[in-house]
C-alpha cells in the first residue's frame, strides 16, 4: 500500500462537523462558514440533521469553494467528530488523505482511526472543564473551543472571527468577552501543541463581492412582505415552518403603522393545513393578499381547497418547501418530488402555476411575483422551494426591488365601473384572454355581487348543470392557463462553447450542481446546452429546445421524473429523447453525480462503427 | 326553483326600514329545498333579523360550507357576496375574509354534517379564536343532501326514518361552543321565528364569536315518531329560559314587562338586549353554571333554548391580532412595501 500523502488545498475543501442535535453546535459552525465568508472566500453549507430535537446524530457541512460552486460536493476532506455515535462511519467517510478532528480527551484504540488520514486530537472536554464549572457552558464552549483551534490549523484570521462574535453579541459584553475567551483557548493550545496550519488553508480572497448569505425560507417570507402579502395561516412542518416564522419576525420589523404601532398584517397558526388554506382562500377572496407554507404532507391535506381555488378563481399563494416524501417520507432531506403533486393538485381536470427558484435570491424575488401572478390569474400559485434552499444559508445576489413598481391586483370591477354600467359576469371572458372580472365582497348596494361556489355555473355565476355551460367554463380555464404561460418566468438557456446535439433541463436547487457538472463535462469532452426551466406552463421555448437537440437529459431530484413526466404530458414530446438523470436520497444533488450520469450516458451512445465484410 | 325568476315587483306601501330598505332588498333567490323545510324559516329569520337592524344588505359576507343548510345563503341578501364553500370548512374561509376586510359583518351558515362531522375541528377552532361572525348552525341531525344518514348531532337512541337507532353519543355544539369561549351562545327552533329572529339581530351586533344553534328539522328524512329533531318532538321538549328584545339606539325600553323579570344587557356597540327571564335562575352572564344547566336538562331529555351565555365586553381576533383599524385588503404597495432602501439594510445585514 502506498502512503497517502494529506491533502492539501487552499480555499477548495469540506468540512463536515458530525454533532449530536441539541448540544448547541450550529451557532459556532455556522459562525466557521461566515468567518471564511468573510475571508473573501465562498462557501456553501449544509444542516444534515434528523427529524428530532435533542440527542440524535446531526451534521453540518461547509464546502469551501473559492471558485464558487455552491451546489453539494459529495466526500468530506476534513471530519470534526463529535459525535461518539457516528465516529466509525464519520471516520470512514473522509476522503483518502483528509484529517479527522476529534477531542483527545479519552485515549481512543488505534483501531479506531484509519492509516491514510491524518488524525488531529485536541483534549477538547480537558480544555473546557479546567475553565468552566457550569454544564450548559461547557456544552456551549467546547463548540467555540474546537472553532478557535480550527482556526489554527487552517489558518483563518482571529480578527475576523472575533470581529464576527463582537456583531453576534453587540450590547452583551459579557457573553462577547467570554467567547472571545474561548475561541483562543482553542486557538492558543493549537498553536502550542500541534503544526499550524495543516494542508487545508483559508487564504484571504476576493470571490465573495457584494453576495449576500441567507436561508431560502427567509428570503422568500421576505418576498411575501414586499409582495404585499397581508395574510399568512400557516401549520407547523418540517421544513417549511421557517417561513412563516421569518414572515413574523420581519412583519414586526417592517409592518407596524409607525403612528399606531398596529399590526398591518394577519398571521394565523391554524389547526391544520385545510385550515391554512381555507384562511387564504377566505381572506383572498375578500381581496387581501394571502399565503401559506407547508410541505408535502400540507399539500395533501389541502387538494380540496386548491381545487376550489381552480375552479371558483380565487387567488392563493402556496409556498412549498418540498422533503422527501412519499407519506411522512424523510422529513429532514431534501428532494423535488411534488412537481406532479403540485401541478395537478385535486380531483378532477385541474392544472397549476408552478414557479421554480434556485436560489434566495430568486425565492424573493418569485414570492413577490407570485401575488401579482395570483391575482392576476386568479388561481393557486405555487412557490416549490426544498429544503436544501430553504433550511441551508446560501450565498446568492443581494435582493433587489423597483420602488416605482405597483401591484398588479388584476381584474377587479370596482364601485365606479359599476356604476358605469360595465356588463359583470363574474366568469365572462371579456378580453379572450379567459380571465374574468371579480369583484371584492361589500363594494357596492345592489351591482356586483355573485354567488362564490365549488359547482359548475355559468357565465354570470348562476347554477347550471348543463353539459354545454360546463364545458364552456373547462375550456375557459385552459384559455387561461394558455396565457399564464407567457406571464411566468421563461426559462433561461445556456449553450455550450460548441454546437452540439445534446442538452439538458433542469430546475430549482439542482441549479449549482448543475453549473459546475457543466465545467466537469466539458473538461472530459462532453459538450451540453443547458435550459432551467422556472415555471410550469412551460413557455414555447422549452418545446423548441427539445426539438433542437437529440437527447436531452432532464436531471431532477425524485425518483419517478416528474418533470419530464410533465414536459411529455403538456408538451407532446416523445419520451425516448428526454433522458432522465434522477437523484433521489435524500442527500442534495452533486455535480459529480451529474457529471457522471451523462457521461455514462454519453459513452453508451458511442457508436463502434461495424467493420464492412469484405468478400 | 332558482330556475324560475323571483318576481322584482312589490307592493309600493311595503314598509322601509331605517336606511330605505324594504324586506324584499333583503332577500335572495327561490329557495330549492323541500317544502316545508325548517331551513327556509331560518332564512326567512335572517332576512327579518337584518331588515330590523337596518343593515346595509352588500356590507354582509354570508359564507356556508355544503349541505342542504350551506345552500340558504343563496336565499337570502341577494345583493351580498356568498360563498359556497368546501364542506366543513365555512370556519377557516370565514376567518380568512374577516381578517382581509375588518368592516363587513360576517354570517357564517352550517349544518350539523358540516359543524359537528366533518368540521368539528374549524368549528371548534373558529371559535377558539373569537372570530367577529354570527355562526348559525341548521340543526337536523341528518344528512338531507345524502338522503337520511345520522349526523353526530343525533341524539343516542334516536331513530332514523328506515328504523335504525342511533348507538351513537350526540355532540351538542352549544356545550362546547361555551367550553371553547364563544362570547355569545344561543340556542333556538325554527318553528319559534319570534325567540329567533332577535337572537341573530343580537348575534350580528356582538363583536366576537357568537354561535347560534338552531334545531330545523328535516321534513323529509328527520320529522317522524322515534326522531328527536322532529317539529313535534322539539315543540315538547323545548325548555326557553328566556325571550329576547335587541333595542337599537336610544329608544326607550317600552315593552311591558313585569317588574324584575327583565334583564337589560348592553353589548359593545350600544346596542341593548332585554331579556324576558322565563326561569328565575338562569343567569346568561354565568358561563360555568350555562354548562351546568345544559348538562342537568339535557339529561331529562329537554332542550334548552334561548340566549345561554353573552359576554358584553367581549374581543374578537383583530383585537388579539392587534390589526390596524384600515382593512387590510385595501392596503397598497405604498402601505405594505418596506421599500428598496430598506431592503440595502437588509442585505448588508446578511453579509
Amino acid at each position: 500500500m502506498s502512503v497517502q500523502s494529506p491533502i492539501s488545498s487552499v480555499n477548495d475543501f469540506v468540512v463536515r462537523f458530525a454533532n449530536v442535535n441539541g448540544s448547541g453546535s450550529a451557532s459556532a459552525n455556522e459562525l466557521f462558514a461566515r468567518s471564511i465568508l468573510r475571508h473573501g472566500v465562498p462557501v456553501s453549507p449544509r444542516n444534515i440533521f434528523p427529524s428530532n430535537i435533542q440527542g440524535l446524530p446531526t451534521w453540518y457541512e461547509v464546502r469551501v469553494t473559492e471558485d464558487g460552486h455552491l451546489g453539494a460536493r459529495g466526500g468530506v476532506d476534513m471530519m470534526v467528530a463529535m459525535n461518539p455515535q457516528t465516529w466509525d462511519k464519520d471516520v470512514a467517510s473522509i476522503e483518502p488523505g483528509g484529517y479527522l478532528f476529534y477531542d483527545s480527551t479519552k485515549p481512543m484504540p488505534t483501531s479506531k482511526f484509519r492509516e491514510d488520514i491524518t488524525v488531529i486530537g485536541v483534549p477538547l472536554t480537558a480544555i473546557t472543564n479546567s475553565t468552566y464549572t457550569d454544564p450548559r457552558q461547557r456544552q456551549l464552549f467546547k463548540n467555540i473551543i474546537y472553532l478557535g483551534a480550527l482556526c489554527a490549523l487552517l489558518d483563518l484570521d482571529p480578527k475576523v472571527v472575533e470581529q464576527l462574535i463582537g456583531e453576534q453579541y453587540k450590547g452583551k459584553e459579557k457573553l462577547l468577552s467570554s467567547n472571545v475567551h474561548a475561541l483562543h483557548l482553542g486557538r492558543d493550545w493549537a498553536l502550542q501543541n500541534l503544526k499550524c496550519p495543516i494542508g487545508l488553508r483559508v487564504k484571504k480572497s476576493d470571490k465573495v463581492g457584494d453576495r449576500i448569505f441567507v436561508e431560502g425560507n427567509s428570503a422568500a417570507a421576505l418576498g411575501a412582505v414586499y409582495g404585499g402579502a397581508t395574510v399568512c395561516a400557516w401549520y407547523p412542518i418540517t421544513p417549511s415552518s421557517s417561513v412563516a416564522e421569518a414572515f413574523t419576525s420581519h412583519c414586526k420589523k417592517y409592518r407596524h403603522d409607525p403612528e399606531t404601532g398596529k399590526a398591518k398584517y394577519a398571521i394565523v397558526q391554524g389547526e391544520d393545513e385545510l385550515a391554512s388554506i381555507g384562511i387564504v382562500i377566505g381572506a383572498s377572496w375578500n381581496g387581501a393578499r394571502a399565503f401559506t407554507a407547508t410541505s408535502g404532507p400540507g399539500i395533501s391535506l389541502m387538494t380540496e381547497f386548491i381545487g376550489l381555488s381552480y375552479f371558483a378563481e380565487i387567488p392563493a399563494v402556496i409556498m412549498n418547501i418540498q422533503r422527501a416524501g412519499p407519506s411522512t417520507g424523510m422529513p429532514t432531506r431534501t428532494q423535488q418530488c411534488d412537481v406532479i403533486a403540485c401541478a395537478y393538485a385535486s380531483h378532477g381536470d385541474t392544472k397549476h402555476v408552478l414557479l421554480f427558484p434556485e436560489d434566495p435570491a430568486e425565492a424573493f424575488e418569485f414570492a413577490a411575483a407570485a401575488f401579482d401572478l395570483a391575482e392576476r390569474l386568479q388561481t393557486t400559485i405555487f412557490l416549490m422551494l426544498d429544503l436544501d434552499i430553504g433550511m441551508n444559508h446560501r450565498l446568492c445576489r443581494p435582493l433587489k426591488w423597483d420602488d416605482a413598481k405597483q401591484y398588479d391586483r388584476g381584474k377587479v370591477m370596482t364601485a365606479e365601473m359599476l356604476e358605469e354600467g360595465r356588463d359583470f359576469g363574474r366568469y365572462l371572458d371579456v378580453d379572450g384572454d379567459g380571465i374574468p372580472y371579480r369583484t371584492y365582497p361589500g363594494t357596492h348596494p345592489t351591482k356586483g355581487s355573485y354567488f362564490t361556489r365549488g359547482t359548475s355555473r355559468d357565465r354570470y355565476a348562476r347554477y347550471s348543470e348543463e353539459g354545454a355551460v360546463y364545458a364552456d367554463n373547462m375550456q375557459r380555464l385552459v384559455r387561461k392557463f394558455e396565457t399564464a404561460q407567457d406571464m411566468v418566468p421563461r426559462p433561461l438557456q445556456a449553450n455550450a462553447a460548441k454546437p452540439t446535439k445534446y442538452g439538458v433541463l433542469y430546475f430549482g436547487s439542482t441549479s449549482p450542481a448543475m453549473d459546475e457538472a457543466i465545467g466537469i463535462l466539458e473538461a472530459r469532452g462532453h459538450q451540453l446546452d443547458r435550459m432551467r426551466i422556472r415555471a410550469f406552463p412551460f413557455h414555447s421555448s422549452v418545446a423548441s429546445f427539445i426539438a433542437d437537440h437529440d437527447f436531452v437529459y432532464v436531471v431532477e431530484q425524485n425518483r419517478d421524473a416528474q418533470l419530464r413526466q410533465l414536459i411529455v404530458n403538456e408538451n407532446g414530446i416523445d419520451p425516448v429523447r428526454l433522458v432522465p438523470i434522477l437523484h433521489y436520497d435524500g442527500t442534495p444533488i452533486t455535480a459529480r453525480f451529474i457529471a457522471n450520469a451523462i457521461a455514462d450516458h454519453q459513452d453508451h451512445l458511442k457508436v463502434t462503427p461495424l467493420r464492412k465484410a469484405v468478400t | 326553483m332558482t330556475y324560475i325568476a323571483k318576481p322584482k315587483f312589490h307592493h309600493p306601501g311595503l314598509k322601509k326600514n331605517e336606511l330605505g330598505y324594504t324586506h324584499r332588498d333583503y332577500e335572495g333567490k327561490i329557495s330549492t329545498l323541500c317544502a316545508g323545510c325548517g331551513h327556509d324559516s331560518i332564512t326567512a329569520s335572517i332576512i327579518e333579523a337584518c331588515y330590523e337592524l337596518s343593515i346595509e344588505p352588500h356590507r354582509v359576507a354570508k359564507i356556508s360550507g355544503i349541505g342542504c343548510s350551506s345552500k340558504t345563503p343563496d336565499y337570502f341578501l341577494g345583493n351580498s357576496h356568498g360563498f359556497n364553500s368546501v364542506h366543513g370548512r365555512m370556519p377557516s374561509v370565514l376567518t380568512g375574509a374577516n381578517l382581509a376586510n375588518r368592516d363587513l359583518i360576517y354570517l357564517g351558515v352550517s349544518g350539523d354534517g358540516d359543524s359537528a362531522s366533518i368540521g368539528f375541528g374549524q368549528f371548534a377552532h373558529s371559535i377558539r379564536r373569537a372570530v367577529n361572525m354570527t355562526y348559525i348552525v341548521e340543526n337536523n341531525g341528518v344528512y338531507g343532501l345524502t338522503k337520511g344518514q345520522f349526523s353526530a348531532t343525533a341524539d343516542r337512541g334516536s331513530k332514523s326514518k328506515k328504523g335504525v337507532t342511533n348507538t351513537d353519543n350526540a355532540i351538542d355544539l352549544v356545550a362546547i361552543a361555551l367550553q371553547l369561549g364563544a362570547t355569545f351562545v344561543a340556542r333556538s327552533f325554527s318553528g319559534d321565528k319570534t325567540q329567533l329572529v332577535p337572537l341573530i339581530a343580537a348575534a350580528i351586533r356582538h363583536k366576537g364569536a357568537s354561535f347560534i344553534d338552531v334545531i330545523s328539522p328535516c321534513i323529509a328524512f328527520n320529522n317522524h315518531a322515534g326522531s328527536t329533531k322532529s317539529f313535534d318532538y322539539v315543540r315538547e321538549h323545548n325548555d326557553a329560559v328566556n325571550r329576547l328584545d335587541v333595542l337599537v339606539g336610544r329608544e326607550p325600553i317600552s315593552v311591558d314587562y313585569a317588574p324584575g323579570t327583565v334583564q337589560v344587557v348592553e353589548q359593545h356597540d350600544g346596542t341593548r338586549l332585554a331579556l324576558r327571564k322565563l326561569d328565575a335562575d338562569y343567569d346568561p352572564h354565568d358561563r360555568l353554571g350555562a354548562q351546568t344547566f345544559l348538562q342537568k336538562h339535557a339529561a331529562k331529555g329537554q332542550i334548552v333554548t334561548g340566549l345561554l351565555y353573552v359576554d358584553p365586553d367581549a374581543e374578537d381576533l383583530h383585537t388579539h391580532l392587534d390589526t390596524v383599524e384600515t382593512p387590510l385588503n385595501t392596503m397598497d404597495e405604498k402601505a405594505l412595501c418596506p421599500g428598496s432602501a430598506v431592503l440595502d439594510k437588509i442585505n448588508a445585514s446578511l453579509r
